[in-house]
C-alpha cells in the first residue's frame, strides 16, 4: 500500500498434478524472502520428517487437512507476497481434469495466468485445457513456464520443441490479443524463477519474477465502457444531509465524470452526474475499480441492481440471452430447470430454455449435442429471464458480461456464465 | 462533506474491494453485525465500513465476544470508538457462559479462553438473529484461512464445511442462505499484515496503545514473551517477572497473545518493523502452535 503504492497484481496458476505448481509458488516465496522464519521452520521440519534431502516448498501452500492426507490441492488457495515494486496475490488452482470449475474460479479474479508444463511430458491434454480456459476468460497476459528443466539436462533443443508445440495451440485459438511469454525453469532448484540460472545460460529472456515485475498494469487493463451498478442507496436522514440520496457502487470499466449525461437502466430515465465522492471527499472523475458514491441532478428512481451508464454508451437489453456456461455443481444443468441468475449484484429468476451444445475444453472447440451439462462441462445455453437485464458481451466488458447461476434449493453457486452477443438468437 | 474538488479518485484496489464487500452485506442481508475485538483488524473494518456508507452512519451494530482477559487499553479504546461513531455495541461475556456451566474453563500452563469464544458467539448470533457476521480475518494469517471465501456460509451449528464451499467467481458474492444459517464475511481477506499497518498509517487511524512500544512487566516461556498478569495468565514460580520494552502485534486474549521486544514507539516505526519482520503474526499466538491443524479444527467448529 504505502510501501508498494497501492499496486496489486493478481496471478493464477494452472498445471496438472505433479507438474510442480506448489513447488514453484513455494520457490517464489522463498526467493523473494516472503517466507517468515516460522513458516520456513515448519517446511524444514516437515521435509526432514519425510526424509527429503531438499526443501519441499510445496508445503508452503497445501492448506487443508484433507489435502495433506491425499497429498493434492483440491480447491483454490490464495497466497500473498510482495516485492518493493508491488503486492502479488496468487490464486493457486488445481489442475486435474475434473477441476475445471476451480480453474475458472481462480482465473476469473486474476490478471496474469501462469501455465505450467512438465518438461519431460511437454504439451499434454491438460495444457490445452488450461490454455482454452484462459482464452475463454480472455486472460490477456499468459506465462508458460516449462518446469523441471533439470530433468531434461536443461536442453535448449527439447525446450524449443515444447514452445513450438504450444505455438500450434495459439494458432488454433480464436482469441488473439493475448501476450504469451515462455520461460524455462526448475522450480525445485530455483533456476530462472527469481534468479538467473547458469544452467540455462542459452536462454536470453527474463526470469519469471523479472517478467512479472515488468508487466505494466496499463497494458493489461481491458478497454471498456463505464458500467456503474448500484449496490446500495445511501440516505443519511440527518439534518446536515437531509436530502442526500447517493448511489453507492464499484465502477466497472471506463470513467465517469461530473456532468456526464447518464441513463439509469432498466427504467431508461435520463439525468446527469451531479457529484462523485469517495468517503468525505468530492472528485471530478472516477475510473474503473473505484468504490464511489454518486448523486444525480434529477430525482429519478434508482434502486439496488440498477445500472447507470453514459447515455451514448448503452449496453444490450434483453429477456432472452445466449451464454457460455461453465457448470460447477454436482447436480447437472438441465433444460427447463430454473435458477436465480446473479448479474453483478442483481438477482433475477431465470429458466434454461435450451442447451444448444456442449463445447469441448481441449482447445479444439468441438461441439456435441447433449441433454445436460455436468460439473466441469462448458456449454452454450439459451436462458429466459423473468425481467430484462442490461448487459454487454463478455468479450467487450468482463464486469458487465458475466453472471452466476444459483441453485434455488441448495443456494449454491452452480455455474458461471459468459454472455455471447455475437450469436444472438432472435428475440 | 468536503466541498473542495479533487481531480480523480485514486484507486486502492484492496480498499475498493473491501468497501464493495461491505455494500454487498448491506444489500443482501437483513441483520448483519461487525465482530469487533478492539484489535487493529477490526478497527480497520470499522474504518472501511465508515467509508462504504458515508455520509450515513455505519448501518450495522458491533459485537464483542469478551473473554474477560482483555487488555484494559483495548476495552477503553473500544468504548471510545463506539461513542465517537454513534454505534450500537453488543457485548457477550465468556464469563457468563462459564458461570452458567455451559463451557469448561481450561486449566494449566497454556490455559486460554480463546477457544471458549465460539459458544458465546453462536449464542449471540442466535439471540439477535444475525445473518451476517463481518470479521477481520485475513487469508495470509494461516494456511487453512487461505481457502476461506469472502462470503463463508455456516450451518445452524456455526460449522464450516471447507469441502463444500461456494465458488467465488469474479466479484460476485452469493449470500443466499436458508433460515438458521448465517454467513461469515471477510472484507479484508486479501490484505496482508503489512497492508493493514500501512493503511493505519496512511489513514492516520487511532489504535490502542499496546500496539506501540511500552514498558511492561513480563516473563519468558518457550522463547516468547508473556504479560505478567497473574490473574489471567498462568505463570510457574520459576518463570521470573521482569520489565521489558515491548509491543503487541495482535491483541487477542491476554493468555494467548505474546509480546515482542520493540522500540517502535509510533506507527511509522511499526510499519518499518513489520516490513522487515521475519516472524509471522500468528507465530506470536500460542493457540495455533498446539497443532498444525489447530486452526482448521477450530474453524470447522464455528470459530471466527
Ligand atoms: N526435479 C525436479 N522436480 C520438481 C521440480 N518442480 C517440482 N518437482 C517435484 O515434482 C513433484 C510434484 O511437485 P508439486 O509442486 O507438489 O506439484 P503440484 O501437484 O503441481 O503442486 C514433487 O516431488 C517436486 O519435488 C523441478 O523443477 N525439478
Amino acid at each position: 500500500m504505502v510501501g508498494n503504492k497501492n499496486k496489486v497484481l493478481k496471478l493464477s496458476t494452472a498445471g496438472s498434478v505433479d507438474d510442480g505448481k506448489s513447488t514453484l509458488i513455494g520457490r517464489i516465496l522463498y526467493d523473494t524472502h516472503s517466507l517468515t522464519d516460522d513458516k520456513l521452520e515448519a517446511i524444514e521440519r516437515s521435509s526432514k520428517q519425510k526424509g527429503y534431502d531438499y526443501l519441499d516448498f510445496s508445503l508452503a501452500t497445501d492448506g487443508l487437512v484433507a489435502e495433506r492426507e491425499q497429498g493434492i490441492t483440491i480447491d483454490v488457495a490464495h497466497i500473498y507476497f510482495s516485492t518493493k515494486n508491488r503486492s502479488y496475490i496468487i490464486a493457486d488452482t488445481p489442475g486435474h481434469v475434473e477441476y475445471t470449475r476451480n480453474m475458472v474460479t481462480g482465473t476469473s479474479t486474476s490478471q496474469v495466468s501462469i501455465i505450467l508444463i512438465d518438461a519431460r511430458k511437454g504439451v499434454i491434454e491438460q495444457t490445452k485445457r488450461h490454455f482454452f480456459i484462459n482464452n475463454l476468460l480472455r486472460t490477456k497476459e499468459i506465462v508458460v513456464a516449462v518446469n523441471k528443466m533439470d530433468l531434461i539436462d536443461f536442453s535448449q533443443e527439447k525446450y524449443e520443441a515444447i514452445v513450438e508445440d504450444f505455438k500450434l495451440l495459439i494458432s488454433d485459438s480464436e482469441y488473439k490479443e493475448q501476450n504469451i511469454t515462455f520461460i524455462p525453469v526448475s522450480a525445485l532448484h530455483g533456476d530462472n524463477v527469481v534468479d538467473k540460472s547458469e544452467n540455462l545460460s542459452w536462454f536470453k529472456g527474463e526470469t519469471m519474477m523479472e517478467h512479472l515485475e515488468n508487466i505494466r498494469l496499463e497494458d493489461i487493463q481491458e478497454e471498456a465502457k463505464a458500467r456503474f451498478q448500484v449496490q446500495t442507496v445511501i440516505r443519511p436522514k440527518t439534518d446536515e444531509f437531509h436530502d442526500f440520496r447517493g448511489y453507492a457502487g464499484k465502477l466497472k470499466g471506463g470513467e465517469l465524470k461530473v456532468g456526464d449525461d447518464v441513463t439509469v437502466l432498466p427504467s431508461g430515465r435520463k439525468s446527469q452526474i451531479k457529484s462523485i465522492s469517495f468517503f468525505d471527499q468530492q472528485y471530478l472523475a472516477a475510473s474503473k475499480g473505484s468504490s464511489i458514491t454518486i448523486t444525480l441532478m434529477d430525482d429519478v428512481n434508482v434502486s439496488r441492481g440498477d445500472l447507470i451508464v453514459k447515455s451514448e454508451e448503452l449496453p444490450q437489453e434483453s429477456k432472452t440471452i445466449s451464454a457460455k456456461i461453465c457448470w460447477m455443481d454436482n447436480q447437472p444443468l438441465l433444460a427447463s430447470s430454473t435458477y436465480f441468475l446473479q448479474h453483478g449484484v442483481k438477482l433475477v429468476k431465470s429458466k434454461i430454455k435450451t442447451i444448444e451444445h456442449k463445447i469441448s475444453t481441449d482447445n479444439t472447440g468441438e461441439i456435441e449435442k447433449v441433454s445436460q451439462l455436468n460439473m466441469n462441462d462448458l456449454g452454450l445455453v439459451e436462458i429466459q429471464l423473468a425481467q430484462v437485464l442490461n448487459f454487454d458481451s463478455y468479450n467487450e466488458n468482463k464486469g458487465n458480461g458475466a453472471f452466476i447461476l444459483i441453485d434455488a434449493k441448495s443456494n449454491t453457486t452452480a455455474g458461471v456464465g459468459f454472455w455471447e452477443v455475437e450469436v444472438a438468437f432472435d428475440k | 462533506m468536503n466541498e473542495n474538488m479533487n481531480d480523480k479518485v485514486v484507486n486502492n484496489p484492496l480498499e475498493d474491494e473491501a468497501i464493495y464487500i461491505f455494500r454487498e452485506v448491506a444489500g443482501q442481508f437483513e441483520k448483519p453485525v461487525i465482530l469487533f475485538s478492539g484489535g487493529k483488524d477490526s478497527i480497520t473494518l470499522v474504518r472501511l465500513a465508515q467509508k462504504a456508507f458515508y455520509p450515513a452512519k455505519i448501518p450495522f451494530p458491533l459485537l464483542h465476544i469478551d473473554t474477560g482477559h482483555n487488555f484494559p487499553e483495548t476495552i477503553e479504546f473500544r468504548d471510545q470508538l463506539v461513542e465517537e461513531l454513534g454505534l450500537e455495541l453488543h457485548v457477550h461475556y465468556v464469563q457468563d457462559n462459564i458461570d452458567a456451566g455451559n463451557v469448561q474453563e481450561e486449566s494449566g500452563k497454556y490455559a486460554s479462553r480463546n477457544g471458549l469464544q465460539t459458544d458465546s458467539l453462536l449464542q449471540a448470533i442466535e439471540k439477535h438473529g444475525f445473518d451476517a457476521c463481518i470479521g477481520g480475518a485475513r487469508r495470509d494469517e494461516e494456511k487453512a484461512r487461505a481457502k476461506e471465501r469472502v462470503f463463508s456460509v455456516r450451518d445452524d451449528f456455526g460449522q464450516w464445511d471447507e469441502k463444500n464451499q461456494r465458488p467465488e467467481v469474479f466479484d460476485m458474492l452469493n449470500g443466499r442462505i436458508d433460515f438458521g444459517q448465517n454467513v461469515r464475511v471477510f472484507p479484508i481477506s486479501n490484505w496482508t499484515e503489512l497492508d493493514v499497518w500501512s493503511y493505519i498509517q496512511q489513514e492516520k487511524m487511532e489504535i490502542p496503545s499496546i500496539y506501540f512500544a511500552h514498558k511492561r512487566k513480563v516473563f519468558e516461556r518457550d522463547g516468547m514473551i508473556w504479560s505478567a498478569h497473574d490473574e489471567y495468565v498462568f505463570r510457574e514460580d520459576n518463570e521470573l517477572v521482569m520489565e521489558k520494552i515491548v509491543r503487541f502485534r495482535t491483541v487477542g486474549d491476554m493468555s494467548c497473545t505474546a509480546a515482542v521486544e520493540s522500540l517502535a514507539f509510533d506507527i511509522d516505526k511499526v510499519v518499518e518493523e513489520i516490513a522487515a519482520s521475519t516472524i509471522s503474526e500468528r507465530g506470536a499466538r500460542i493457540d495455533d502452535k498446539r497443532s498444525e491443524a489447530a486452526m482448521e479444527k477450530r474453524k470447522q467448529q464455528g470459530y471466527f
